[in-house]
């Protein structure tokens, strides 16, 4: 039997209280007057503006892969599907501004369309984009995880049929018939609720709002660690059989963070499309899941804090690595998941500890203090 | 004689050709502590599925109750409403929570909310608080609360698995050799806590310590498994006097000679 004193009690948790405060100051308060004042540019707030989509993106991923132990590739369709919703807002927005002056879409004229199918109608009104930013990511979760839960389909079986799904989403959209923009997608957008896209005051706008959505994001999952669920939830990722045969229904849990996920990602996804302004079916590819995988995997699995910390340090280093050397960025990536998976399986947060572990190795022995 | 709580009844299950279970008959009266014993491959842990619902018997009915005019028929039940009837199981490798507190896992399995959104807002009472305390206490964890169960050594895992069970309160425990990897003394306490359980809760305890079966089936039956069939079914002294089981299992192997 092992000696109890061995075992230190449990790490108290991470101060993520801290950390939310700190961030939410630089990224509401300092980042967009920095902006205003011209400290930082434009162009350097907008792409932060796109890192933080990215990390709701990972807090999506990581909701399932970390906090219950569902590895889903497929991820980046949700993030799509909600960019998507909000784009076709944004398209209807165009009116008549765009290269061929009629009031639909571009392609849709390209395509030979002289007036708007009818489920393009209701887009030109915010609100109904919005509802369904959510509720086509929402209801597509839940029919597939309603599907593949009560079908107790597990493990890396799970993960290539959500690969699959978004790869399948994907070639819907690629198709110019899905009358969804096909492979160019959606671009060239020139108004959100009347502002310009193009004004830095709307981009500042757009980014105040991602970060605010990111707490608000955060908070929420914070909260649900707390609760009962998140017990019941950390309990499947651990064991899953154990919970089934103590009473929960685990596919209907699995459910509901499924979709919980789907939502958070679509979120992202919506907040992605103006600032970026573009969207199209590269983004339903499973590479674009797979690349959120390394960004949480990077930060630190299981963490809230984690996650977002990896969005941002992979997506800078590529923003920096395609530029200065495009050929070597999937390397660099590659490599990045490699170390992180043999030297830091705890990721970017676990960092700090690690470092104070080697420091507790390596520093010259203290001489021992004089009893008090 | 009253009716049992748990009637097996002419069942068998086959997995690709392999007889797991045959023609199994199994009665549990209310408030029994019954003994399972056999060799490997018996057929104890596929008894164990087909009473909690993991698989279900190509034949044969399986029925939970004690009133014969309102039983369950467990063949048509998953795990979950098997479960929530109130039979609850360890398994033979320890299953906790090991990234759970140990407080935690009794919590999880403590009798009650079990649905999605009441899970989201279940608050935990004062009851629920000192009968958590209270198993602390029963089984030997009260120092250790907080700790991480995967920290726990492999004794006190089986210990707070069987603390789990507890806090569902079920009507019968199914146990899955409870005293494995326990010190000698370990499983005379795990033993006694069994005999304490007994009257209160009705067990099915499968076990190869025969220092152990011997222990905890001083007062009940014990029931004899060989090859999925039954072999025989009696007092202690009675089944390890009989000749057919001491050729299939007592007499030989590395079980059952401790």
């Amino acid at each position: 039997m092992a000696s109890p004193e061995k075992y230190a009690p449990p790490p108290p948790p991470s101060d993520t209280v801290a950390a939310l405060l700190a961030f939410t100051v630089l990224a509401v308060l300092i980042m967009p007057t920095l902006d205003v004042f011209g400290v930082i540019d434009h162009f350097t707030l907008n792409l932060w503006g796109k890192y933080l989509c990215y990390a709701l993106l990972a807090l999506s991923v990581n909701l399932l892969w970390g906090g219950t132990g569902l590895l889903s590739l497929g991820q980046g369709l949700f993030f799509a599907l909600g960019g998507y919703m909000h784009g076709m807002y944004l398209m209807r927005m165009i009116g008549d501004q765009g290269q061929y002056h009629r009031p639909i879409p571009d392609f849709l004229v390209f395509l030979g369309w002289t007036e708007l199918p009818g489920f393009w109608k209701p887009f030109e009104h915010f609100s109904f984009a919005m509802l369904l930013v959510f509720l086509l990511p929402g209801v597509i979760a839940g029919i597939f995880g309603w599907l593949a839960f009560r079908s107790r389909i597990k493990g890396v079986y799970f993960s290539i049929l959500t690969q699959a799904l978004t790869y399948a989403g994907a070639l819907i959209f690629f198709r110019n018939n899905t009358l969804m923009g096909g492979n160019n997608g959606f671009t060239d957008f020139k108004t959100e609720l009347g502002f310009s896209l193009r004004e830095p005051a709307t981009q500042r706008g757009l980014f105040i709002a991602t970060a605010i959505v990111l707490i608000g994001v955060v908070i929420f999952l914070r909260w649900l660690e707390g609760t009962k669920f998140g017990l019941v939830q950390r309990a499947i990722r651990d064991g899953e059989n154990r919970t089934l045969f103590s009473g929960y229904a685990t596919p209907a849990f699995k459910l509901f963070l499924f979709v919980l996920a789907a939502l958070i990602a679509a979120i992202g996804g919506a907040l992605y499309v103006p600032q970026v302004g573009i969207i199209n079916p590269s983004d339903m590819t499973p590479e674009k899941s797979l690349e959120a995988i390394v960004w949480v995997a990077v930060g630190g699995r299981g963490t809230l804090l984690g996650p977002i910390l990896g969005a941002v340090f992979v997506n800078m280093l590529k923003s920096y690595a395609t530029r200065a050397i495009p050929d070597l960025w999937l390397i660099l990536l590659g490599g990045l998941f490699l170390l992180v998976v043999l030297f830091l399986p705890g990721g970017l947060v676990s960092l700090p500890e690690k470092l104070r572990g080697l420091w507790q190795r390596f520093r010259p022995t203290p001489t021992p203090a004089p009893a008090a | 004689m009253a009716h049992p709580l748990l009637t097996v009844e002419d069942v068998s299950k086959t997995y690709d050709g392999f007889k797991a279970i045959s023609n199994l008959n199994f009665y549990l009266f209310e408030g029994e502590l019954r003994t399972v014993i056999g060799p490997n491959g018996a057929g104890k842990s596929t008894f164990f599925d087909l009473l909690t619902g993991r698989t279900q018997p190509d034949k044969g009915k399986i029925e939970f109750g004690t009133d014969p005019a309102d039983t369950h028929d467990l063949t048509k039940l998953d795990e979950v409403a098997i479960n929530r009837l109130g039979i609850g199981r360890k398994f033979q490798t320890p299953s906790v929570y090991a990234e759970h507190t140990v407080r935690e896992n009794l919590i999880l399995s403590l009798r009650g909310t079990r649905g999605v959104f009441a899970s989201l807002f279940h608050r935990l009472g004062s009851t629920d608080t000192d009968r958590i305390d209270e198993l602390l206490k029963l089984i030997r964890l009260d120092t250790k609360g907080e700790w991480k169960a995967g920290l726990l050594a492999h004794g006190e895992k089986q210990w707070l698995e069987i603390g789990m069970l507890l806090a569902q309160e079920p009507r019968v425990l199914l146990v899955d050799e409870p005293a494995a990897g326990m010190t000698d003394e370990e499983t005379h306490r795990t033993g006694e806590l069994l005999l304490s359980l007994a009257g209160k809760h009705s067990l099915v305890v499968v076990e190869h310590d025969m220092a152990f079966v011997k222990q905890i089936a001083a007062n009940g039956r014990v029931t004899v498994l060989h090859q999925g069939a039954l072999l025989c079914e009696g007092k202690f002294d009675d089944v390890q006097a009989d000749p057919r089981v001491r050729e299939v299992y007592l007499g030989r192997g590395k079980h059952g000679t401790r």
